[in-house]
């Protein structure tokens, strides 16, 4: 309950404050929020089966963020970040909704 | 059976979303109060969608466009700054651009064939007895004397200009709706030596006149004069 009313305050500060991303984190950010995402809904699922682990969570949730992050720029540097951008988002979005599928299978059971 | 599992699942949810005063869980909320924060933010970025979403190639297209709009630009301000010049400092500048204006109106009115010209050109007569000169034939004439850069042309009494249309008609080819017969003349100024070549060039104009088993001259001469339209 707490993580997510800190998602909710987030994004309303976020919209009240309107901050400008800095510049060196422009490439990154996109993606590095599409890693935060899968991180926060395996972590629904874990709960669901019953694994979840607080240490656990966190840090999967800064790994994803940092690896990311990390293709992106290695991408950038290798000349091929566009590409590899969207290899990322593949993947990422696959986990996340294999990861809704089982929460839903979970909870509603079909 | 099939209730049990959702009914563990839900209440497992609810009792992990229960509050509690745990370092990890205080770090969790810190977490997603980030990522709220970050999505918000990155939302907004793409809404702006200025240069800066771009990426650092598009950049450099987009700025070696810009240069070179800036050079034909600067190009072009140079020619007019020349010509402002002439105007502003000519001893007498109102008959200096008097002089520019006349000029141009000799050349546009060269153009659109609304004065005479005169000049070095060439004259082409075909001679189609057989009547087998067709428009298409004299079309094809009037490209190649333009390709080869004719300033002005005549077929027959009709100054050819830019809206200038032939078609073929009972005994002779309508230019412009005036009815040209054999012999066609055609007269052109520009350069008559490559004008001429040009007629003679094999495929060209002189061949497809004799394979029609029409005749045609082509005469060079210093000064060829046309009318007006």
């Amino acid at each position: 309950m707490i993580p997510l009313l800190g998602l909710v305050g987030g994004v309303l500060v976020g919209l009240l404050w309107g901050p400008d991303v800095p510049l060196f984190l422009q490439p990154y950010l996109p993606i590095a929020v599409i890693a935060a995402l899968d991180a926060v809904f395996g972590a629904v699922r874990a709960v669901l089966d019953g694994i979840f682990n607080d240490k656990v969570f966190v840090i999967s949730f800064l790994a994803n963020v940092v690896v990311a992050a990390f293709i992106v720029f290695l991408g950038d540097q290798l000349g091929v970040g566009a590409q590899l951008s969207t290899g990322v988002v593949v993947v990422l979005g696959v986990r996340i909704f294999s990861n809704v599928a089982s929460i839903r299978r979970h909870l509603f059971g079909a | 059976m099939s209730e049990q599992p959702q009914s563990s699942a839900w209440s497992r949810l609810l009792r992990m979303a229960r509050p509690r005063a745990t370092r990890a869980n205080a770090l969790a909320a810190l977490l997603a109060l980030g990522l709220g924060f970050a999505i918000a933010a990155q939302v907004q970025q793409t809404d702006q969608s200025g240069l800066e979403q771009l990426r650092e190639d598009e950049l450099v297209r987009i700025l070696d466009d810009i240069s070179q709009e800036q050079n034909r630009l600067a190009n072009d301000t140079r020619a007019l700054e020349v010509t402002r010049d002439r105007l502003v400092s000519g001893a007498d500048s109102s008959e200096e651009a008097l002089k520019a204006a006349q000029d141009r109106l000799d050349t546009l009115g060269i153009l659109t064939g609304t004065r005479p010209a005169t000049g070095p050109g060439i004259v082409i007569t075909i001679a189609d007895p057989g009547q087998k000169v067709t428009a298409a034939l004299l079309l094809d004439a009037l490209q190649e004397l333009r390709d080869a850069g004719a300033e002005a042309v005549q077929i027959g009494d009709v100054r050819v200009v830019a809206d200038t249309w032939f078609a073929d008609t009972d005994g002779g080819v309508q230019v412009s709706g005036e009815t040209v017969r054999s012999p066609y003349v055609i007269k052109a100024i520009g350069d008559s030596a490559t004008m001429a070549s040009a007629m003679d060039i094999p495929g060209g104009v002189s061949e497809s006149v004799r394979s029609q088993g029409a005749t045609s001259t082509v005469d060079q001469q210093q000064s060829v004069a046309r009318g007006q339209r």
